[in-house]
């Protein structure tokens, strides 16, 4: 609590935690974004979401270690991980499909299982990181600091949605995937190859959560093992904005960015994981009693 | 199940008397066959919530991991003799755990489908960071419970009973609880709860008595498998949602989830291929076993068990007539 005391007697320390909480909050909601694309159009929660996150850092990082910047290796990444995507969807994803919800949840958790795995083999334990080379930003008189690599990211991520959102409003394949979300039977009779449209979606998915691996990559550290928490991330953020909403979604995981910098600093780093799981559980057990209070006030 | 008595006793029999005696058999595997006991309770108690009761929980490790903490602090802290210290460190964690679900039981059993699994996953992985930034129970660097008392050798012998023997104990429990209304009643929940409950059934009440007959065995379980192991990680060995966390899940589906015998048989073949695994993969065992997950659940949803039932319902009690082709399914 120590720390707590030390936050109201710095305030700019504050605006410090909530400007590198937002400036996380835009690569969170990269991810989620794919995530709640996939559940709305596909119904399946991609429980491996994270390790696809993972994969693109590791893309970044071999691609910053063979000379490229890093910066260009976001759409390098985007592009590696959407045929990877589409290689998953028509190995495995397609099977679990139109099966019970349950299945496809435990079906993406064991492919989140093999990835983190073969990384673990492949890529082994080590903590790494794509140097950007960018410097930092002094503000207030040195009391505030930026990175500019953060604050590079987090446009990057914003230009990353839009892309992905242009694609979806503009294109033919996203006109498809949209009218697929709204009813796959009706799509199916229109004349749409709706397997088609779910392996396009999955493969979008993967793209987008490689190009946030990639900024994650150059902002922070990736390791095999960091793909959980941006899952469980995804998760909250979509159940607290819903499904097919952008702007909800971005709001939530600036806010959860935010959040989560804070409790971090006031609890301690080694709590921070804790704290992601836990607040996890907090917001789906509040989300129960809330749907049960409107019910009661429905009936 | 309209086997005659002695057939349907043959096989509990055959296997309580090969138990008995597999410690003398192969001596050198006493401890992989004492963790065979593990994987069947595991998957015996997670059946119970996900295959009879329908709530598929990521999180029951959590029981586990509890009972295996309270058992070695209570080992740590209480000074009495060694056998006194493990028994009252083993119910300690069995009460503690049956304290902790129904605590949690009432606001996370509410949650449906997708919405439980998830925070069950959660909740699990939570209290294995909680418990590794915690100093009191050693941190990230976990705890080691004291050296077993006896002769050299001795000690695998003592936990093969040991974990024979809940396993002995909970078989027959499942079995009583299933067999009377309490089975019909989970049964009904996992069918289709709102109806459950518009009938009259208390299902809150319900779910909650499994989740803590669950939480009950894990937690008297984790006590024996700390000291088996020989170290207590928080997220490694206590709180494993990666490894036990999803293996209870996956030997019940193997086997046939929502049977009797479906998460023993299930546990057994798995335990093995994965002992396997360990002898002939080396290094590359944890990604054969991802792999595994996802070729059980993509190719063999519904189990061996339930396979065998679709493919010969007379042998499961069903007439070959229109009521077996509707529920046997």
């Amino acid at each position: 609590m120590e720390n707590l005391r030390l936050l109201f007697a710095a305030p700019p320390l504050s605006l410090q935690l909530l400007l590198d909480g937002i400036l996380i909050g835009a690569i969170f909601a990269l991810a989620a974004y794919g995530m709640a694309l996939v559940w709305g159009v596909m119904g399946i929660i991609n429980v491996a979401q994270g390790e696809l996150v993972m994969l693109g850092g590791y893309a970044a990082y071999f691609l910053y270690r063979a000379g490229i910047h890093p910066l260009l290796g976001v759409p390098v990444a985007a592009v590696l991980l959407f045929f990877l995507g589409w290689g998953l969807y028509r190995s495995v994803v397609f099977r679990v499909v139109d099966k019970d919800l349950f299945i496809s949840i435990l079906a993406t958790y064991g492919l989140s299982i093999l990835i983190q795995q073969l990384a673990n083999a492949i890529f082994g334990a080590d903590v790494r990181t794509a140097e950007s080379g960018f410097g930092t930003l002094v503000l207030l008189g040195g009391a505030v600091t930026i990175a500019e690599i953060k604050l590079i990211s987090f446009v990057a991520a914003l230009l990353a949605g839009a892309a992905l959102i242009t694609f979806l409003k503009r294109s033919r394949m996203g006109q498809a995937i949209r009218a697929t979300a709204q009813n796959a039977r009706a799509a199916r009779v229109m004349g749409i190859d709706t397997d088609r449209v779910y392996a396009w979606t999955f493969a979008l998915n993967a793209a987008i959560c490689g190009a946030s691996g990639a900024l994650v990559a150059m902002t922070w550290i990736v390791n095999p093992y960091l793909g959980l928490p941006y899952t469980v991330r995804s998760f909250m953020i979509v159940i607290i904005a819903g499904l097919g909403n952008i702007v909800g979604v971005l709001a939530a995981a600036l806010g959860l960015g935010v959040a989560e910098n804070l409790a971090g600093f006031i609890l301690g780093a080694e709590y921070q994981a804790a704290f992601v799981f836990g607040l996890l559980v907090v917001i789906l057990v509040w989300r129960r009693f809330w749907l049960a209070r409107e019910r009661r006030y429905l009936a | 199940m309209k086997l005659p008595a002695a057939r349907a006793l043959a096989a509990p029999a055959a296997i309580l008397v090969l138990g008995l005696f597999a410690p003398a058999l192969a001596p050198a595997y006493r401890s992989q066959m004492a963790f065979l006991w593990v994987m069947i309770v595991f998957a015996l108690t997670w059946d119970l919530l996900g295959g009879q009761m329908g709530y598929n929980s990521f999180g029951n490790v959590l029981f586990f991991g509890i009972g295996m903490y309270a058992c070695v602090v209570v080992q740590r802290d209480f000074h009495l003799g060694y056998y006194s210290a493990l028994f009252v460190g083993m119910a300690a964690g069995a009460v503690l755990a049956v304290a902790v679900g129904a605590l949690i039981g009432s606001g996370l059993l509410g949650l449906r489908g997708h919405y439980f699994a998830i925070g069950t996953l959660g909740i699990g992985i939570a209290a294995g960071e909680l418990a590794g930034g915690w100093d009191f129970v050693g941190g990230g660097g976990g705890l080691v419970p004291p050296m077993y008392p006896g002769a050299v050798g001795g000690r695998e012998t003592f936990f093969y009973y040991l974990t024979f023997a809940i396993a002995v104990i909970t078989f027959p429990v499942l079995r009583w609880l299933y067999s009377g209304r309490f089975g019909l009643a989970i049964n009904a929940i996992r069918d289709d709860e709102d109806k459950a409950e518009a009938m009259g059934l208390r299902t809150t009440r319900y779910k909650t008595t499994a989740w803590c007959v669950s939480a009950f065995f894990l937690g008297l379980l984790g006590g024996a498998v700390g000291n088996l192991i020989g170290f207590v990680d928080p997220r490694e060995v206590a709180f494993a949602s990666s490894t036990y966390g999803v293996w209870m899940v996956l030997m019940a589906i193997l086997g046939g989830k929502g049977t009797l015998w479906g998460p023993v048989l299930g546990a057994a073949i798995f335990h093995v291929t994965q002992e396997l695994f360990w002898k002939y993969l080396l290094g590359w065992q944890r990604v054969a076993l991802g792999l595994l997950i996802v070729v059980i659940v993509v190719f063999f949803p519904r189990g061996i068990l339930g396979w065998a039932r679709e493919k010969w319902p007379e042998r499961f009690g069903h007439g070959v007539d229109e009521a077996a082709s509707e529920g046997g399914g």
